[in-house]
């Protein structure tokens, strides 16, 4: 099954990615999401798609009616926690996308994943 | 003409009633797991005992009930999913495993390697991606029976909310894909937990209702701990399941002392104990003690022991307060919770004095974890009393009148309200 997990958290006060230091000396820093990645692939959970996205601040929302298009500064809903990156994972069930939630670094630190069954085409 | 005839349609009404209490939950389990379909099971366990009413008239009542409904209800199931067109692939898996059922018999926990499904529709319908509500309500329809009327009556909502809880709760099953099965070994510590908080809920419910007129709504205390002993039976190596009968039968067997004629409260120190059942009480007993040999103490065999030793007093006076004290100090060692702290010093308060239970209180109150819950001020106003302090007894009984929920716990507070003089 197809999910898409939706990273919810308080977002940092600049938009720089998260990184964690590299393992071995001279090796380029990971992003933070990276081990969680290669667990996740050793687990048989497939990332088909994912990534950071860049703060509430650069969002647009945008309105349309007929010819009439509403454009506004900033996300559809202005709340403390928000959307700060995505993934989507193919897993057997529930159970291994809740698994995959719970072991992502937003989950790990305060934030929360929402979970989404992807609607089969 | 001849003498009175015994009436057959009585006969096999009684047994087709037999057989749905015993039957039904596994019909349903086995018709989930072969077809996927939650609402397709239930109809065909339905048609079964339909069919059974009329065919066991003519027919006979089988001498395997169960086996004749199982079988009626998979070929039911196959024929539905043939009508429906459904895809070949789909159809032939269906029927090959309705072929296979049939050769391995009636399914049951001795059957090595084989699960019981109603453990698989256990685990299932309280899979905590479903509200709590929904656990509930889903685990009364497909295990027990109820049928969705029967659950909104229990739960005093509109039959069509509680029909709406019932098919979102399946939809979330089918569309976010919720397993059906048993839990793995490492999720399966923390979901049985969440089947044995579901099942004592349910008793919960029934014992001292939340909300309302009825203190008591016995028929889901039985339901409860009907599926207790089916969750004991089929999961017999889990000595909390055990634990967990034991506490429900231990305290269901002081049901009937709990309200008198009037439908008043009465006090646990008050009830007259001639009207506990001692059958539930011995069977509790051997319950506990079987499930404390497996040395693996949990949270609800230590509260099944603190109902023990209740059960154990012939007179409130003879009851072991100080090592029913000791034994909520264990459980909150295990389960870090205000309400067991608030037990503890209700234990305290009668093995040392209620000075003693007061000085829990007050750290209890200053922790502020069960502000605006009446049972806080109510033992708190009891100490008061107990201690003569009836001013500040009074003003307790008045905070915990206004956050009380229940009618007859309301009367009885109001009744210490009077006897302080408030």
């Amino acid at each position: 099954m197809k999910y898409m997990l939706l990273m919810c958290g308080e977002e940092a006060p600049e938009d720089v990615a998260q990184t964690i230091p590299a393992a071995a000396p001279g090796e380029p820093d990971e992003p933070c999401w990276m081990p969680w990645a290669r667990e996740m692939e050793a687990r048989g959970v497939v990332l088909r798609d994912g990534a950071q996205l860049q703060s509430s601040r650069t969002a647009t929302s945008v309105r349309a009616s007929g010819s009439e298009v509403l454009v506004a500064d900033g996300p559809f809903a202005e709340t403390k926690e928000q959307i700060v990156g995505y993934d989507v994972i193919e897993c057997a069930d529930l159970d291994e996308a809740i698994y995959a939630a719970s072991q992502h670094p937003v989950a790990q630190h305060g934030g929360v994943v929402e979970v989404r069954p992807i609607l089969a085409s | 003409m001849g003498g009175p005839r015994a009436d057959p349609n009585a006969a096999v009404e009684a047994a087709v009633t037999g057989a749905f209490r015993t039957e039904w939950g596994r019909i349903v389990a086995i018709l989930i797991r072969m077809t996927g379909d939650w609402d397709l099971a239930e109809e065909c366990a339905q048609e079964a005992f339909a069919a059974a009413l009329t065919r066991w008239v003519t027919d006979g009542v089988p001498d395997r009930p169960g086996a004749w409904l199982t079988t009626t209800a998979r070929n039911r199931a196959v024929d539905r999913l043939r009508r429906s067109k459904t895809e070949a692939t789909k159809l032939k898996e269906v029927a090959a495993l309705a072929v296979a059922d049939e050769a391995a018999g009636p399914a049951g926990p001795d059957d090595s390697g084989v699960t019981d499904d109603r453990l698989r529709l256990i685990f299932t319908c309280c899979h905590p991606a479903l509200t709590l509500e929904a656990r509930v309500a889903l685990t009364l329809r497909t295990l027990a029976g109820l049928t969705t009327a029967e659950i909104a009556r229990a739960f005093l909502v509109p039959e069509p909310t509680m029909a709406k809880r019932l098919v979102r709760a399946k939809h979330k099953i089918r569309d976010a894909g919720i397993p059906y099965r048993v839990p793995p070994a490492h999720l399966l510590p923390e979901r049985t937990n969440g089947v044995l908080a579901v099942l004592y809920l349910l008793f919960n419910e029934g014992y001292s209702a939340s909300g309302g007129e009825d203190l008591l709504r016995p028929s889901l205390s039985a339901e409860a701990i009907r599926l207790g002993r089916l969750l004991a039976s089929i999961m017999p190596d889990e000595p909390e399941a055990a634990g967990l009968l034991a506490l429900m039968l231990l305290q269901d067997a002081r049901s009937a002392a709990r309200i008198d004629d009037t439908g008043e409260l009465v006090n646990l120190e008050d009830q007259d104990r001639s009207q506990w059942d001692q059958a539930e009480i011995s069977e509790g007993h051997a319950l506990l003690e079987a499930a404390l040999r497996r040395q693996h103490a949990g949270p609800y065999q230590i509260q099944a022991a603190i109902a023990a030793c209740h059960a154990d007093a012939a007179t409130a006076s003879d009851t072991d307060w100080a090592q029913i004290a000791q034994l909520y100090g264990r459980l909150r060692e295990l389960v870090p919770s205000a309400v067991v702290e608030l037990n503890r010093a209700v234990a305290v308060a009668m093995a040392d004095g209620p000075r003693a239970g007061l000085d829990l209180i007050e750290a209890l109150e200053t922790g502020g974890a069960l502000a605006g819950y009446f049972l806080l001020a109510a033992t708190r106003a009891d100490f008061l009393r107990r201690l003569e302090r009836w001013e500040e007894a009074a003003e307790s009984y008045r905070q915990a009148l206004y956050q009380v929920a229940t009618e007859p716990e309301r009367r009885y507070l109001s009744k210490r309200l009077a006897e302080v003089g408030g």
